[in-house]
C-alpha cells in the first residue's frame, strides 16, 4: 500500500524574471510503515518537497496523493491528522513563552481532543521527558529535549506519516543518537511512515529503507540503502555524494 | 618543533546569580607548525578556548590562566591596545557562520581591502591586487565579481572561502578555525579543507580547528585535544582518535552512525560524573 504518492511535482518561488524552480518533476512513492529519505546538498529543494506536501509551499503543480487521496490546494482538517511535520530547528520552531503543556494542549485541541491532560501526560511518556517537563519553557530544555516535544507535538493529532526536516542536524552527536533511536522506536509502537530529509548521508543510511538523490531540483536517483551502504550509486552525482561523505 | 602558542591553566569564568560558572577549567596546551584540532560537544569550552586565546571574551567574562605565550610574550600582559595588533596580524580567527561574520552593507572587495590595508601600508590599488590573488587562492572563480558583490549575494560556501580569505591576507602565523565548514554542504566542506590545508602547508602556520566533527577531525588534523565540560579529558595523534581509549570519546565515536557498519539501536552516552571531575590532561608536546 502507497501512504505517500508524488508525481511530477513541481515547485517554484516568486515569478516572471524572479522565477526560481526550487523543485522539477520529482515523482516518487512511499510505502506504508516505510521510512524514506531525501538526500542532496543545501538548495536541491529536498525540504522543499516537505513543504510543499504540507502546504507551506503554496506554489507547486503536479500530484501529491496521501493514503491515496489526492490533496487539493486547501487541505482538509482531516489531512493534518494523518501528515505531521518536525522542524530542522528545535531552538526556533517552539514558542519561546508557551510552555510544554501549552504547546501539546493546544494542538489535542485544536485536533478536537476531549482527553487532552491524559494525552498530554502519554505524550511526554512516549517521547522519554515525562512529566516533570511538562510546566517548563522552551529555554528551560536542552536542545535535545526540545526536539523531543516538537516530536511531541508532531505526535499529538496521531499522525500516519511524519516528514522529517533534518531533526538532528542542530544536535550534538550524542544527543543526535538518543533522537534516531527514539524515532526508530516511534516508527515501530505507532507504525508509522517517515519521509526524512538530511544532508548526511550516514544518518539516512541508519534511518530510511530506500532513498531519493536530489541535485538542483531533481531527483537524480532513487535507491536501496544496501545499494548505499556498498557504495553502488548508478548516477555520477550520487557517487561524488557517497564519496565526499565518507 | 617549534612552539608557536604555549597556554598554561586557562579558565574562563562567567559570574551567575547561581554563582562563577567555570566554561574552561584549567586547559594547557602548546601549539606547533601543525593542526590542532578541538573536539567536543556543545559547552564542552571549546569555542570559549580559542575566543579566550585572541581575550575576546568581554566582561563580565573573566579569563585567567598562568600565561598565553606568543613566541614567548604573553598575551595576556599586554594592553587592548597592544592586543589589537595581534589580532588578525599574527593569530587570526574564522568563524562558523560566514552569514553573522561579514558586513552585511559593505562590498566583499571593500572587506577584504579594508583587511589589508590595516595590517599593511599599502595604496588602493596594490591592496586591491592583493585581494583579488587571495580570493583566487581560495579557488573563488571570477573573483572580479565577487569584490563588487554584497554578502548576501553569496552562498553559504562562498562565504566562507571569504572569509578564509579576508582572515589570511594579513598573513598571520596563527589560525583558529571555529567550526568553519559545520554550515557547508559535505562536498564544499573538502574544498574548504582543502584550500585551509594548502595554505597552512604553504605558509607554515600552525592551525587550531575547532569542530565537533570526530570523522573530519580524524581525517583532517595532526592532533587532537578532546574536550569535555571545561577540560581536556585525552589528548591523541588524529590518526590514533579511533582507538581512542577514554570512555568519553569512546562513547562519542560509538554514537555516529556508520553506513558500513548498519545497526539496529545506536548507543547512547551514559555520562559519569568522574568525567568531569578528573584534572585536565595536559596537550603540551
Amino acid at each position: 500500500m502507497t501512504m505517500l504518492h508524488i508525481d511530477n511535482l513541481n515547485v517554484w518561488f516568486g515569478s516572471g524574471r524572479d522565477r526560481v524552480d526550487a523543485v522539477k518533476g520529482a515523482s516518487f512513492d512511499v510505502g506504508a510503515g516505510e521510512s524514506f529519505g531525501l538526500v542532496g546538498e543545501s538548495g536541491s529543494g529536498k525540504s522543499t518537497i516537505l513543504r510543499a506536501i504540507t502546504g507551506l509551499a503554496p506554489t507547486w503543480s503536479g500530484r501529491i496523493a496521501v493514503d491515496e487521496r489526492t490533496i487539493e490546494k486547501t487541505r482538509a482538517r482531516a489531512f493534518y491528522k494523518q501528515v505531521q511535520m518536525v522542524f530542522q530547528d528545535p531552538y526556533a520552531s517552539l514558542h519561546p513563552r508557551h510552555s510544554v503543556d501549552a504547546v501539546l494542549g493546544e494542538t489535542l485541541q485544536l485536533h478536537g481532543f476531549k482527553d487532552i491532560d491524559a494525552r498530554v501526560v502519554r505524550l511526554l511518556d512516549d517521547v522519554g521527558l515525562g512529566q516533570k517537563f511538562r510546566f517548563r519553557y522552551p529555554h528551560q530544555l536542552s536542545g535535545g529535549q526540545r526536539q523531543r516535544v516538537a516530536i511531541a507535538r508532531a505526535l499529538a493529532p496521531e499522525p500516519e506519516l511524519l516528514l522529517l526536516d533534518e531533526p538532528t542536524s542542530a544536535l550534538d552527536v550524542s544527543v543526535q543518537a538518543e533522537i534516531l533511536n527514539l524515532l526508530a522506536d516511534l516508527r515501530q509502537e505507532h507504525g508509522l511512515t517517515y519521509l526524512m530529509v538530511s544532508h548526511d548521508l550516514s544518518v539516512v543510511g541508519h534511518m530510511c529503507d530506500r532513498l531519493a538523490v536530489m541535485k538542483d531540483g531533481e531527483i537524480v536517483e532513487i535507491m536501496d540503502v544496501a545499494d548505499l551502504r556498498v557504495m553502488k550509486a548508478a548516477h555520477p552525482y550520487s557517487q561524488h555524494l557517497l564519496q565526499a561523505s565518507v | 618543533m617549534d612552539t608557536l602558542l604555549d597556554i598554561e591553566n586557562l579558565w574562563v569564568k562567567f559570574p551567575t546569580r547561581q554563582g562563577i560558572f567555570d566554561a574552561v577549567r584549567g586547559v594547557s596546551f602548546t601549539l606547533g607548525r601543525e593542526r590542532l584540532g578541538i573536539v567536543g560537544e556543545s559547552g564542552s569550552g571549546k569555542s570559549m578556548t580559542g575566543r579566550a586565546i585572541l581575550r575576546l571574551i568581554r566582561p563580565p567574562g573573566i579569563v585567567e590562566a598562568d600565561h598565553i605565550k606568543l613566541d614567548g610574550v604573553d598575551l595576556l600582559q599586554k594592553s587592548e591596545k597592544a592586543m589589537r595588533d595581534v589580532r588578525g596580524e599574527r593569530i587570526s580567527m574564522v568563524m562558523q557562520d560566514p552569514k553573522f561574520s561579514l558586513n552585511p552593507v559593505m562590498t566583499i572587495g571593500d572587506q577584504i581591502i579594508e583587511a589589508y590595508r590595516l595590517h599593511n601600508t599599502a595604496s588602493k590599488s596594490e591592496a586591491r591586487a592583493k585581494a583579488l590573488e587571495m580570493l583566487e587562492a581560495v579557488s573563488i572563480r571570477n573573483p572580479e565579481r565577487v569584490m563588487r558583490a554584497y554578502p548576501h549575494e553569496m552562498s553559504g560556501g562562498m562565504g566562507q572561502r571569504i572569509m578564509i580569505a579576508m582572515m589570511l591576507i594579513p598573513n598571520p602565523e596563527i589560525l583558529i578555525a571555529d567550526e568553519p565548514t559545520s554550515a557547508l554542504d559535505v562536498s564544499v566542506q573538502r574544498q574548504v579543507l582543502d584550500i585551509m590545508d594548502k595554505l597552512v602547508k604553504e605558509r607554515g602556520m600552525g592551525l587550531i580547528f575547532i569542530s565537533h566533527d570526530l570523522n573530519l577531525v580524524a581525517d583532517f588534523c595532526d592532533r587532537v585535544l578532546i574536550m569535555y565540560a571545561g577540560r581536556i579529558v585525552e589528548v591523541c595523534d588524529a590518526d590514533k582518535l579511533h582507538d581512542a581509549q577514554h570512555p568519553y570519546t569512546r562513547g562519542l565515536l560509538n554514537s555516529l552512525p556508520r553506513l558500513n557498519a548498519p545497526r539496529d539501536r545506536l548507543d547512547v552516552l551514559k555520562r559519569d560524573p568522574a568525567w568531569s571531575d578528573a584534572p585536565s590532561v595536559s596537550g603540551r608536546v
